[in-house]
């Protein structure tokens, strides 16, 4: 097993360097430059902005540079917000965007599961229809609905939340985008725990288990639940990758300082350092997870072996 | 294993989640949380490019003169100042004993300083052009002279010497922007590019720089050292950063925000009605223009960038698309600059049938008609506001046989195409005045200025400028030779001006001293808060 985790971690090298490489590309092909704005600037203006942030040099030493600086850990200034590097960015919104996504993630885990499989043991009832019907309702309507609703009720009807900011972390300041996140995440884990909780509880042997008499409790708990997981687990991997790098819909509607606007922003802005930055931030999430995911799948199901 | 899993969960969300505490501020001090739209982009003086950095600054810094609470100049870290009898030599006296806010004394050397490292090339600094008139700005800039030829000289500690290239009569309005404010060369000398970081910034304002947490707050406290500290009623200045419009109208409504400076416009009419006076709209310098290619065929006709410019229905626009944040323009100079008459264009006064009907028969004349349709693309970065602009005009333009076309590109692209002088035939700008001065409108419809993206060329237009700029000894001249040539650009349609901005704040009745001005200035330590 260690050996396999040594091997992906090995193969993850490459993919990244292929993965900055045509990034680092595809973004100098996009049209206009980070220095064109509504107040446009004067050439010699432009032009000392291009010395300092070395624009002028031919595009393959400026890849040179970048990798240089990559492999020291060091992604370069910001060049929207030129205060920060982009390094100072991530290690002070990353933190945040985790937070909420891992609390996020771990409800719709905890509460999709929950729900998923009493749908799955009332199969055709009320209570799986009421499953159903929550979770089609809550995976269909957009976050930039919930959030909205969310702050309408309960921060400005019933004054229990803030409307938004992060009030340095605080409690009450995660409940509404935490909730906002989870909802829809909610609703996908209960649809996926429902079917494959049914298909589990149809297999041979939780048949056999039954005619051996065991509990109820037991077969589901035990054998059908563990069965069951499989596509849970391959589903929270990406989900994982996705929701702790943050969200733009979230951070921009509950005003959250975290690195999920950087996605969408850095690209807008063509503020190539940050781009590079939330490319090999979130590249090295999708691999971590996917290999986290694989490792889970032989600790759920006995009949996968890394050997 | 779903009992050790339950546990696991629990622990992990309470874990994740009171990762902080509430913190309730001591109730002696007074905080004014003060919403803005965007984030600034840098504290240092010389790295601001947006509105967004301009008030922050305002109340950490002051400038050689500063602004008041209806934005007129007033002596700032200089006490007075004499102007020499041909306008060029200005002869600042700094205020005896300010000091920054370490201690230590802002003398006149900070001012040189702070100005040659403004123009030096490796600032890089985008704001540069704001003191070109200095002497040598330009070439200091260019690299072709060095910071220490730059026109600007420490007579003794407390006297500074400003030479210009040519009598400005709007100097002392330009040293209320934010490029101009002194910076400590003390400070800069020890911690680098680190300087701005809290704990190291030193300003010489009513205010210091206490945190910075990027899309979260920038906080501001009262700065003891500040030579008029006594008058300072806010103790605390959050400047908290709301993107989203409608959320930040909730927490204005919540009371989390004091203030907030850029209202959803289509909601105004609704925020009008429930929140009364308490929205302020209030004409901003800045004009919303349509940039046409006067360089190329069809377009090289004025005649017919005049059908064109006479058929859009403004009022429509401003009422309609813009819900009145927006008023309808056309002039290039928005009216309020004081002294300055605008020189709107001839059909302004007619009737909305009468431009179209005189659009037509323009039209006809030139030999448009239904079997050969005029043609022209409306280039527009991206916006709500900006495409329903753009459809509109699509629409008013329909029925008298142009047949429009849009085109979306975003804010990058769009600019970048047309200051690399792409080929367009009609493409949305937008110009926001720096300084209170004409002149700011009509220099981007100059033929070599890099905002000039009509290829506007037109040598009367030219002389005029010309003779205006010979003229800045004269105020009231020069006022009238700037309307003379914005006549010229209007009559050649060099630009297509179709609404003047407002600004649109929202001000809670708590906060006193938040006046309304063109410049939508509203420094904080004139405001006090009940």
């Amino acid at each position: 097993m260690l050996l396999y985790v040594f091997r992906r971690l090995l193969t993850a090298i490459p993919t990244l360097f292929v993965i900055v490489t045509l990034a680092f590309f595809l973004i100098r092909v996009a049209p206009g430059g980070p220095f064109n704005q509504e107040r446009g600037l004067s050439p010699e203006v432009k032009a000392n902005l291009e010395a300092q942030f070395g624009l002028g040099d031919p595009l393959w030493l400026q890849y040179w540079h970048y990798l240089q600086n990559l492999l020291h850990g060091n992604f370069g200034p910001s060049y929207n917000l030129p205060d920060f590097t982009v390094g100072e960015l991530f290690a002070k919104g990353l933190p945040i965007s985790i937070q909420l996504g891992a609390s996020a993630l771990t409800l719709a885990l905890l509460i999709g599961s929950t729900l998923g499989i009493i749908a799955a043991l009332n199969q055709n009832k009320a209570a799986d229809y009421a499953v159903i019907a929550t979770a089609t309702a809550g995976s269909t309507i957009p976050t930039f609905v919930i959030a909205p609703i969310i702050q309408l009720l309960f921060g400005l009807t019933w004054k229990l939340l803030p409307i938004g900011g992060w009030g340095d972390g605080a409690l009450i300041n995660k409940i509404g985008p935490v909730l906002t996140l989870a909802l829809p995440q909610i609703a996908i884990v209960a649809r996926l725990m429902r079917g494959s909780m049914i298909e589990s509880l149809r297999s041979h042997h939780i048949r056999t288990a039954r005619a051996l008499g065991l509990s109820d409790w037991s077969i589901v708990v035990k054998h059908a639940l563990r069965g069951a997981l499989l596509p849970i687990v391959s589903y929270a991997g990406p989900a994982a990758a996705a929701l702790l790098t943050g969200s733009i819909i979230v951070e921009t509607i509950f005003a959250i300082p975290g690195v999920g606007r950087y996605f969408v922003d850095a690209a807008l802005n063509r503020d190539y350092t940050l781009v590079m930055g939330t490319v090999v931030v979130i590249a090295i999430f999708t691999i971590l997870f996917n290999l986290i995911v694989d490792i889970l799948y032989a600790v759920v199901d006995p009949r996968v072996r890394y050997d | 294993m779903l009992k050790k899993f339950l546990k696991a969960t629990v622990f992990a969300v309470s874990l994740s989640m009171a990762g902080g505490m509430m913190i309730a501020p001591s109730l002696a001090e007074v905080v004014y949380n003060r919403g803005s739209a965007a984030e600034p982009e840098s504290l240092d003086p010389h790295k601001t490019s947006t509105v967004y950095e301009a008030h922050v600054l305002r109340d950490m810094f002051l400038g050689l003169v500063t602004e008041d609470a209806k934005s007129e100049v007033i002596p700032g870290a200089a006490e007075s100042w004499t102007v020499s009898d041909d306008g060029t030599v200005y002869t600042f006296k700094l205020r005896s004993g300010a000091t920054w806010s370490d201690g230590s004394p802002v003398t006149a050397e900070d001012f040189v300083y702070a100005f040659q490292r403004l123009q030096d090339p490796k600032t890089a600094a985008e704001y540069a052009s704001m003191m070109q008139k200095v002497k040598n700005a330009k070439e200091v800039n260019a690299g072709t002279k060095k910071p220490e030829e730059l026109g600007v000289k420490a007579i003794d500690a407390n006297t500074l010497e400003i030479t210009l290239v040519a009598p400005t009569p709007y100097f002392l309005e330009v040293l209320t922007h934010q490029s101009t404010y002194p910076v400590s060369k003390a400070a800069i000398e020890k911690f680098g590019a680190d300087w701005v970081k809290p704990g190291n910034l030193v300003s010489n304002g009513a205010y210091t720089l206490a945190e910075w947490v990027p899309n979260d707050h920038i906080k501001l406290v009262k700065n003891p050292k500040f030579y008029d500290a006594a008058n300072v009623k806010i103790d605390v200045v959050n400047y908290i950063p709301t993107e989203d419009r409608s959320s930040a109208m909730k927490r204005y409504e919540a009371g989390e925000l004091d203030s907030y400076d850029d209202l959803p416009t289509e909601q105004l009419t609704d925020l009008k009605a429930k929140f009364g006076d308490q929205v302020r709209v209030a004409p901003y310098l800045g004009t919303y223009y349509y940039a046409i290619k006067t360089s190329k065929a069809p377009w090289d006709n004025v005649e017919l960038r005049n059908a064109v410019s006479m058929a859009i229905d403004r009022d429509f626009l401003a009422e309609k698309v813009w819900s009145n944040s927006m008023a309808p323009a056309y002039s290039m100079v928005p009216s309020g600059i004081e002294g300055y008459t605008t020189s709107p264009a001839a059909f302004a006064e007619e009737s909305q049938i009468d431009r179209e009907d005189a659009a037509k028969k323009i039209l006809e004349k030139l030999g448009y008609g239904p079997d050969k349709p005029l043609k022209m693309e409306i280039r527009y970065n991206t916006s709500e506001n900006h495409k329903n602009t753009a459809v509109a005009i699509q629409e008013q333009l329909k029925p008298l046989g142009i047949e429009v076309t849009l085109l979306n590109t975003d804010t990058k692209t769009h600019y970048g195409h047309l200051e690399q002088k792409g080929d367009f035939d009609v493409a949305r700008a937008g110009w926001i005045a720096d300084y209170n001065d004409p002149e700011t409108f009509l220099e981007i419809s100059r033929k070599a200025d890099g905002h000039n993206y009509s290829d506007f060329d037109n040598p009367k237009f030219e002389q005029l400028m010309d003779a205006a700029t010979a003229a800045g000894g004269k105020p009231e001249e020069r006022f009238k030779l700037l309307g003379e040539a914005e006549k010229v650009l209007i009559d050649e349609v060099g630009n297509i001006p179709l609404l003047y901005y407002n600004y649109h704040n929202i001000v809670s009745p708590k906060l006193a001293g938040f006046e309304d001005n063109v410049m939508d200035r509203h420094p904080s330590r004139f405001i006090s808060k009940e």
